[in-house]
């Protein structure tokens, strides 16, 4: 139950700094740290002590696989979560652009 | 399992190096080690197809976020309501880690996974898709409609990156076009 914790501390360090950074490269960063404790946390929930990869070889039987469902959705879920971060920090480049500044206050002050 | 922890150990002080040093170029690339260290995890953790593309995507990350933040000031400013905010962030991050430690009591415990759907995908994989890797089995046969919308996602992903990065609009293009 450790890994699992561990894990948990990860995700609570990505969300603190969401909630807590105001500049927005690094909220992005916060966000990107929560998503890989997610990614991971799925895998530790497949992971079989002494397991083998799920990958079948010609000549040996093997039967101890781990669950290679779980793997499956998080690769779909890495490739989404590159094309959003990068949609993220499409916006941020434009924020930055239009205000001359990360700082989310200062944007907050600049409205109108 | 020794390795584990310590890649996990690893990649908790890569987040808080991340999150607290003061320059951005230096956060980013505490970012790419934290990401670097999943996919070894993913090695650990007898994944290698992920571990593969952990790699690809955190460099792309890597490139993208150094693109937004090289030759950009950081102005900090913690003035304002430092303390309130810091009390509300750390009650709703205790509420959080409460509920969800209550929540993993009902998990299996860890190494031991109930698999009730994979079972039949590991045992009849081989036969009916003919693929020995059996997670290129699962996103392109078993579950190709998943793949299909991760498709749409990343499509409307660049397609939003385009709208929201285009230099000049069509309508300045035309401007300047008659004034030439």
């Amino acid at each position: 139950m450790m890994a699992y914790y561990l894990c948990l501390v990860l995700f609570c360090i990505g969300l603190y700094c969401v909630l807590r950074k105001r500049n927005i490269i690094k909220i992005i960063i916060g966000l990107t740290i929560a998503e890989y404790a997610v990614n991971l946390f799925f895998i530790l929930v497949a992971y079989r002590i002494e397991g083998r990869a799920p990958i079948y070889s010609p000549d040996t039987q093997i039967t101890n696989m781990v669950d290679a469902l779980p793997q499956a959705l998080v690769l779909t879920s890495i490739v989404i979560g590159l094309a959003s971060m990068a949609l993220l920090v499409g916006i941020a480049m434009r924020i930055y652009e239009k205000y001359g500044t990360f700082d989310i206050t200062k944007i907050r002050e600049l409205r109108g | 399992m020794v390795d584990l922890y310590v890649l996990l150990i690893f990649m908790i002080a890569g987040a808080i190096i991340a999150i607290e040093v003061k320059d951005l170029l230096s956060s980013v690339v505490a970012v790419g080690a934290v990401g670097l260290a999943l996919s070894i995890t993913f090695l650990v953790l007898k994944a290698p197809d992920l571990a593969i593309t952990q790699l690809v995507v955190e460099i792309l990350c890597l490139i993208i976020l150094i693109r937004a933040t090289i030759r950009k000031d950081l102005p900090f400013s913690t003035s304002g309501r430092w303390l309130l905010n810091s009390i509300i962030t750390l009650a709703f991050i205790a509420v959080f880690l409460y509920v969800s430690i209550e929540a993993l009591k009902d998990l299996p415990p860890f190494g031991y996974p109930i698999m009730r759907v994979a079972e039949v995908y590991l045992k009849e994989g081989l036969l009916k898709t003919g693929a020995t890797n059996l997670v290129a089995a699962i996103i392109l046969d078993y579950r190709a409609y998943d793949t299909l919308g991760e498709a749409t996602v990343i499509f409307t992903g660049v397609l939003g990156v385009m709208t929201v990065m285009r230099r000049v609009g069509r309508k300045r293009q035309e401007e300047t076009e008659k004034g030439d």
